[in-house]
């Protein structure tokens, strides 16, 4: 059966393909977590020039068209010297850095539903700033930003795709060499799908079991 | 108390936009001493116990603790924070940590107490202030009462030379009232110097040695709890003892 063979004579390529897709959304989301939670940290700062940079970090990357952004990583980075980068590196750092703004905007407003009170008994108790959001505010925010975190993270993973288009090894680009190699494109796009879905099926219940872990944790 | 200076506000002025909320505010705290600031809602008592461990900035004058100026940012003025405890009307306990925990963290992140040792201050300052068999429990699970004098004792963990009460009782309900304000009539006889914003006149009369009353962002009035509850000078004090007397 045409459809079944699709997926059987080409499973090396779907597991190439599979993984790919696996390290660069793992690895994106690493980057976009922590540049991201820093970015938030930036735009709630007492320090002016941090929250400048949070604030144009944000307003650059959300709203550049995430293949724009591919295309002057690709294109035009190696052209600042830096052509010892590998397209997945390429990859990892614009979908990461992308990803990292919406990751700033939701632990941003997830801080902002965190009582005034809050911070200002840590910080009469003598607390530092990084000391009041790393005890005090983010924890208390968790809870409120792990459901939308999941959702960028569902987008991120979605997003990864474009990265096929330059010439990075991942689940859409096999189906380059399939439809190629006359595979029924029906098939192609089913298990493709059916690759992602296993991914963000799998996140999605990660995050469920979080935020069910946080709600039961107080 | 004796007649050393502690905390000396001297010539404070802060504006929030067009609204001059504190005007040209001279006050001396004595070290011991335990001062009552009464007034008018509105009338500026919030932020002048804010500015005191700058929770707010100030527009001009100088506030000076124990001598040393409040410094501007950053870690010097978090170190002169931690020498001032404050208590908030909502108490502000920290809403993810154990009791315990709240009285704890301040300790060990500010201090550097070892962690054996700011438990065991803790817990001698939670039984100190009634709480001691609460210490496992998260805030949300503890009355208001009992919620502000763990507070209390999370402020006195640190030490603080001097401690800020703005309206610790106006939140709770009347049957706790008592409960808080028994444990900052024991702190005062202990000598602790206090500032407190209150209504509370049977706590202005046993526990103060001033009141300091303020309307419209100025000190219109100062003097013993017996003296101004009996004899207010101003017409502002007059009126205002008025109302809150007729309640
Ligand atoms: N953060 C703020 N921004 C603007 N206005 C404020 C702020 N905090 C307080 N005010 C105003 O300043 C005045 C004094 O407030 P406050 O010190 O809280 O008075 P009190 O504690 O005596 O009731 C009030 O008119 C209040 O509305
Ligand atoms: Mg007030």
């Amino acid at each position: 059966m045409d459809f079944l063979n699709t997926l059987t004579d080409n499973t090396e390529l779907f597991r190439k393909g599979f993984l790919g897709t696996l390290a660069l959304t793992g690895s994106s989301a690493l980057i976009a977590l922590v540049l991201g939670t820093l970015m938030a940290a930036f735009r709630v700062s007492p320090v002016p020039v941090l929250r400048w940079i949070g604030t144009t970090w944000v307003t650059i990357l959300r709203n550049t068209p995430l293949t724009l952004l591919f295309f002057a990583s690709v294109f035009a980075v190696p052209k600042l010297g830096l052509n010892q980068l590998t397209y997945f590196v390429l990859a990892m750092a614009t979908l990461g850095f992308y990803t990292s703004a919406f990751v700033c905007e939701v632990v941003r407003s997830g801080i902002n539903t965190v009582p005034i009170g809050q911070a200002e008994a840590a910080r009469s108790l003598g607390l530092t700033f990084s000391q009041t959001l790393r005890t005090v505010i983010l924890p208390q925010a968790g809870r409120t930003v792990i459901g939308p975190i999941g959702s960028v993270l569902i987008a991120l993973t979605k997003n990864s795709a474009i990265a096929g288009g330059f010439n990075v090894v991942e689940l859409f680009s096999t189906q380059k060499t399939l439809t190629e190699n006359a595979n029924p494109l029906f098939a192609v796009f089913f298990w493709i799908a059916l690759g992602y879905l296993l991914i963000t099926l799998v996140l999605s219940g990660i995050f469920r079991g979080l935020e069910n872990r946080l709600a039961v944790a107080r | 108390m004796n007649d050393e200076p502690l905390v000396v506000l001297d010539g404070v002025n802060k504006h929030f936009g067009a609204l001059h909320v504190l005007q040209d505010i001279d006050l001396t705290i004595h070290r011991g001493e335990v001062v009552v600031v009464i007034g008018p809602s509105g009338s500026g008592k919030s932020t002048l116990c804010r500015t005191i461990n700058r929770l707010e900035t100030i527009d001009s004058g100088n506030i000076t603790i124990d001598g040393s100026p409040l410094p501007q940012e950053g870690r010097a003025l978090a170190r002169h924070r931690s020498d001032v405890g404050m208590v908030f009307q909502s108490f502000n306990l920290f809403s993810h940590k154990t009791v315990l925990e709240n009285v704890v963290l301040g300790q060990t992140l500010v201090r550097g107490t070892p962690r054996a040792e700011a438990e065991k201050k803790a817990v001698a300052l939670l039984e100190r202030v009634g709480v001691g068999h609460q210490a496992g429990k998260h805030p949300a699970q503890l009355s208001g009462g009992q919620q502000q004098r763990v507070a209390i004792a999370r402020a006195l963990a640190m030490d603080p030379k001097v401690m800020l009460f703005d309206e610790p009782t106006s939140a709770l309900d009347p049957e706790m009232i008592n409960e808080v304000l028994e444990v900052m009539r024991q702190l005062a006889e202990e000598g602790m110097t206090m500032v407190v914003v209150t209504h509370e006149m049977g706590f202005a009369r046993s526990a103060a040695n001033r009141v300091v009353f303020m309307a419209d962002g100025r000190i219109v009035e100062e003097n013993t709890p017996e003296a101004f509850f009996t004899a207010p000078r101003s017409d502002r004090a007059k009126d205002f003892l008025s109302k809150i007397l007729h309640h």
